[in-house]
């Protein structure tokens, strides 16, 4: 393995989030502190608890769901747009690195900072609201598992795209939607019964219901299916980006 | 000794079914300067961007010192550094931070001492905490040829190197490949400016429509395609030439004043010593003369149109 090709691109990258460090990382983080303030903090405090837990810790997990997809997506199709953009991907493809090495790179960077972000942003709501995590182990591999199989879909729309329209487009219009519907704010259980079973073709539900389990251990669908079906999309993912360098789509034809 | 690339049957077909390459085979020596030229669209940068792993061939091989690009493409691409004709760089990164990622990305650890020399050799040492979109045009494309260097490779190419630079960096770039040719670095170079090639090249490709329709020393093309013109300005004009003085090779211009006689590089020198003689007997005087020879340029232009 070419260990100094993985480590340039992913410091490369690393270094663009301390660069950009307002867009990273800060504005993410005040926009979330904004959602506890209002939904926690206000609205909150006016409304029942959901399987025994406050309003304000309940939507905790959903919060930082929300995050780390958006900023994946973001961070890591940005990072493979950019230099398709510019025109430097040719240095990537003209290097001895194989597939697996740029996506290790690239993604890894992505995901690190969306963990880092999510991490950011717990302790941030711990100022706004009380919640313990009664999983620590299983949220962290979660975290983890949401924020690699999201970058990996960011790379994906980052090589797809060819333009920022389209960089935007996937992120904006499908994921926010599908986080939103997700049950970031409330419990599946609370939609009438015709939408609890359409809710369940939404993959993000599975992410937040079991994100919030490992926190409160209570759950829309069964942790096991939440994490079924994170290595389902994962490894649907892997399989595209595995096309992509196969046949050199968009990026060598 | 084996040639360091070797292109086999090389063709290139683009999804939109432009064929950028047909059958292409080349061979470039060790430690020469190759110099590719070819009118735009003939296929010379799909040629550099596949042998360098950019685009993917339809078919046909290339290896790099014995290994093929596709099969063994790590061992291969570590020998090669890449100047495109693009400048394609990071804006907001700093000069060494970009050349200083080039290294790693080729798979070499941190060498600070053989970056600050290929920066102090490109003039670049004292801008390298600048962001490259403070650099000037030229500035830049020294940035891109510091990254293509920071890695040691064995084969430099260097695709329109000199576009759009004034012509004193373009001397200081002409020098810095002979010095890289001297420490036994091969140099392949395509380029619109054929005084480049006349001046730096060992030997000439020529690639047109996607085929590579001569390849042959500089010295030995210019010889063998080259033409020798030698201009006579008339004492007193003629109406026609002399009976005795017409030949094929010999024209008159239309005042009547200047003969111009064309023979081939490489013919019998005895060719102008007889015509001297034979204007002298038919009482031909002339009060000056000029000789020139054809140009690389010339020849190309003469291939690229298909006329040779």
């Amino acid at each position: 393995m070419n260990v100094y090709a993985v480590k340039a691109i992913y410091l490369f990258e690393m270094s663009r989030t301390w660069r950009t460090l307002m867009q990273s990382i800060l504005s993410p983080v005040l926009s979330t502190s904004l959602y506890f303030v209002v939904f926690g903090s206000a609205i909150g405090s006016r409304m029942a608890d959901i399987d025994g837990v406050s309003y304000g810790a309940f939507i905790v997990p959903g919060l930082v769901m929300l995050s780390i997809l958006t900023e994946s997506l973001s961070n890591a199709s940005f990072g493979i747009y950019m230099p398709r953009f510019s025109g430097t991907i040719y240095e990537v493809l003209s290097a001895p690195v194989s597939a697996m090495e740029i996506v290790l790179g690239y993604v890894g960077a992505a995901a690190t900072k969306s963990v880092i972000l999510g991490v950011i942003i717990l302790l941030t709501a711990r100022l706004f609201v009380p919640y313990g995590i009664a999983h620590p182990f299983v949220m962290l591999l979660f975290l983890v598992l949401t924020s690699v199989t999201f970058s990996l879909f960011g790379f994906i729309i980052g090589v797809w795209a060819d333009s920022f329209e389209k960089l935007q487009i996937v992120p904006m219009m499908i994921i926010t939607p599908l986080t939103f519907l997700g049950g970031s704010f409330y419990s599946i259980n609370m939609l009438p019964p015709v939408w609890q079973t359409v809710t369940l073709f939404n993959p993000v539900v599975y992410l937040v219901s079991g994100f919030r389990w490992s926190f409160f251990g209570v759950a829309d669908v069964h942790v096991g299916a939440s994490l079924a079906m994170t290595f389902v999309f994962m490894a649907v993912c892997l399989l595209i980006v595995w096309r992509i360098f196969a046949t050199g789509y968009k990026l060598k034809n | 000794m084996s040639p360091i690339i070797s292109v086999e049957g090389l063709s290139k077909t683009y999804a939109t079914g432009f064929q950028a390459l047909k059958t292409v085979d080349l061979q470039i020596e060790r430690g020469e300067i190759f110099a590719l030229l070819g009118p735009n669209g003939a296929g010379k940068t799909t040629l550099i961007s596949i042998i360098c792993g950019i685009v993917n061939p339809s078919g046909g091989h290339v290896r790099i010192d014995g290994h093929d690009v596709v099969a063994d493409y790590r061992a291969a691409r570590s020998l090669i550094g890449l100047v495109p004709q693009e400048l394609s760089t990071d804006m907001f990164e700093t000069v060494i931070n970009t050349v200083t990622f080039s290294r790693g990305l080729f798979g070499k650890p941190k060498n600070p001492a053989h970056i600050e020399k290929v920066l102090r050799d490109l003039s670049l040492w004292e801008k390298r905490d600048s962001k490259i979109m403070a650099l000037s045009g030229g500035m830049k494309r020294r940035v891109m040829i510091a990254k293509a260097l920071s890695h040691e490779p064995q084969v430099l190419f260097l695709d329109e190197p000199t576009a759009g630079v004034d012509v004193e960096l373009r001397r200081s770039m002409w020098e810095m490949v002979r010095a890289l040719r001297a420490t036994g670095v091969t140099v392949i170079l395509t380029t619109h400016y054929i005084d480049e090639a006349e001046e730096m090249a060992d030997r000439v490709g020529v690639i047109r429509q996607g085929e590579i329709v001569l390849v042959e020393e500089k010295a030995a093309l210019m010889r063998k395609l080259g033409r020798r013109q030698l201009k006579l300005h008339l004492r007193e004009p003629l109406a026609a030439l002399p009976p005795g003085l017409v030949d094929p090779a010999l024209e008159l211009s239309a005042d009547g004043t200047e003969l111009t006689y064309t023979f081939d590089a490489t013919a019998d020198q005895g060719g102008v010593a007889d015509l001297l003689r034979r204007l002298a007997q038919h009482e031909v005087d002339f009060k000056d003369l000029q000789t020139s020879e054809s140009s690389l340029e010339d020849i190309f232009v003469s291939l690229v149109r298909g006329r040779t």
